[in-house]
């Protein structure tokens, strides 16, 4: 019963979409701002979500039906699972288990695999031209975020729990820990596939990739799932580089993703591979053997 | 609620340019800048069809485009308001005797509201955009 509770509604499901959805309007706030606008009104993702569940869902004939019904529901409901963790060892530090770390970040690589599915499963080229990418953006950031963990795994000494992390002093005071929560950023922009990341559903290019046969309640379920992990993944990054959440280090932290995506231009697959394997990881490697000397 | 009056809160736009000029197209970019800013009520232009509640048709409908607006039309998710935009789309314009004119928008598929000028002004956008929420909510 407890558990249900936690999925559902506290750290979980309903809260996890309520701050996602403010947070949504936050970016899109900050975006307009940025460029001079007015913006859209505060309830503007929840009349989004509430208008795309009344309207009607098309499947293409072409179609794999069960992967194409079901990977929407799963990317939602992984997020939400992240978001349910992330959220229990900071505000049930009792109901958390040793090992949550590892849970999440495994967890944390089902949404986009979900997305290849889902853009495999569409029979549309575009969709698939977008699936092939999100396995490029994967393979590139994946490696970095690892290596911030070890990190983090080094600094702590052997901490794989959420809130034990919290507990010590946060890892981004030392010359390791700085540069990984520096690189934590930059895999936190690509797993949120934000500007300049955003090559796996470059709107200008491959008009949304694997999302673009989506409609209605389906791409309803896409859509929840990126308000809760763009919730989610600063709580995550804070929680574990900055010792703790507050309101301050999470808006902080929404604000470097908006301003950075505001500013930048996309960049292309290839320098997005260059970018993370023969800069970042290096730069992580060096964040390790940092950590593991003491500094 | 009233679901179409849920959809009247946040129109996503797909643009079908048929052979347009391209003086409607940069019109409809003007009105998302920050002088007109039409994201203050929740208008958004999307790449796919599939999420579009709005399609918005620029140009001189011809043989080879008729068909294939009737498929996108077909293909979208319904709802869907139709926007005949511009002189060319409305009325077909000054290619009315033109040798290869086919069929005006509205008779190959049911147009929701018309929006005239060559190319329309902004303000004559919005006006429309006005005018498709007002039908949607059933005040018109």
């Amino acid at each position: 019963m407890k558990t249900i509770f936690y999925f559902l509604v506290f750290p979980g499901f309903l809260f996890a979409l309520i701050v996602g959805m403010v947070a949504s309007y936050i970016e899109r706030k900050v975006t307009a701002r940025v460029q001079w606008r007015v913006g859209p009104p505060i309830l503007q993702p929840w009349y989004d979500l509430l208008k795309l569940f009344t309207k009607e869902s098309v499947v293409p004939e072409n179609a794999h039906l069960l992967t194409f019904l079901a990977t929407p529901v799963l990317f939602m409901v992984s997020a939400t699972l992240v978001a349910m963790y992330a959220g229990m060892a900071f505000f049930f530090p009792d109901a958390a288990f040793q090992g949550d770390l590892i849970v999440i970040v495994y967890l944390l690589t089902i949404p986009p695999i979900c997305l290849i599915l889902a853009g495999a499963a569409s029979a549309n080229p575009l969709a698939s031209l977008g699936a092939s990418r999100e396995i490029k953006l994967v393979l590139s950031y994946e490696l970095v975020f690892w290596m911030t963990i070890a990190v983090i795994w080094v600094k702590t000494g052997g901490e794989l729990s959420l809130v034990n992390i919290m507990n010590k002093p946060p890892v981004m005071y030392s010359y390791s820990g700085g540069i990984a929560s520096v690189l934590a950023l930059f895999v936190m922009q690509a797993k949120l596939g934000r500007v300049p990341f955003d090559i796996a559903e470059a709107e200008t290019e491959i008009m949304a990739g694997a999302y673009i046969e989506y409609s209605g309640p389906l791409l309803g379920f896409f859509k929840m799932g990126q308000y809760i992990l763009l919730a989610t993944l600063p709580f995550f990054i804070s929680s574990i580089f900055w010792g703790g959440v507050n309101v301050f280090k999470y808006v902080a932290l929404l604000v470097i993703v908006i301003l950075v995506e505001n500013t930048n231009p996309r960049l292309k697959v290839k320098q997005c591979l260059k970018l993370f394997w023969f800069i970042l990881f290096p730069l992580s490697l060096v964040a390790l053997i940092l950590a593991v000397v003491g500094l | 609620m009233n679901k179409l009056k849920i959809l009247s809160k946040s129109i996503w736009v797909f643009h079908f340019a048929s052979a347009a000029c391209n003086n409607c197209d940069i019109e409809i970019l003007d009105v998302l800048t920050p002088r007109f800013d039409v994201e203050r009520f929740g208008v958004k232009l999307v790449g796919s069809i599939k999420h579009a509640d709005a399609m918005l048709v620029s140009g001189m409908m011809n043989r080879k485009g008729a068909e294939f607006l009737k498929d996108l039309y077909d293909q979208a998710p319904k709802p869907l308001a139709v926007i005949a935009f511009g002189s060319c789309a409305s009325s077909m314009g000054m290619f009315k005797v033109s040798y290869n004119r086919v069929i005006p928008v509205d008779e190959i598929i049911p147009v929701t509201a018309y929006i005239p000028g060559c190319p329309p002004r902004p303000e004559a956008i919005i006006d429309g955009i006005v005018k498709v929420v007002k039908k949607l909510r059933g005040e018109i």
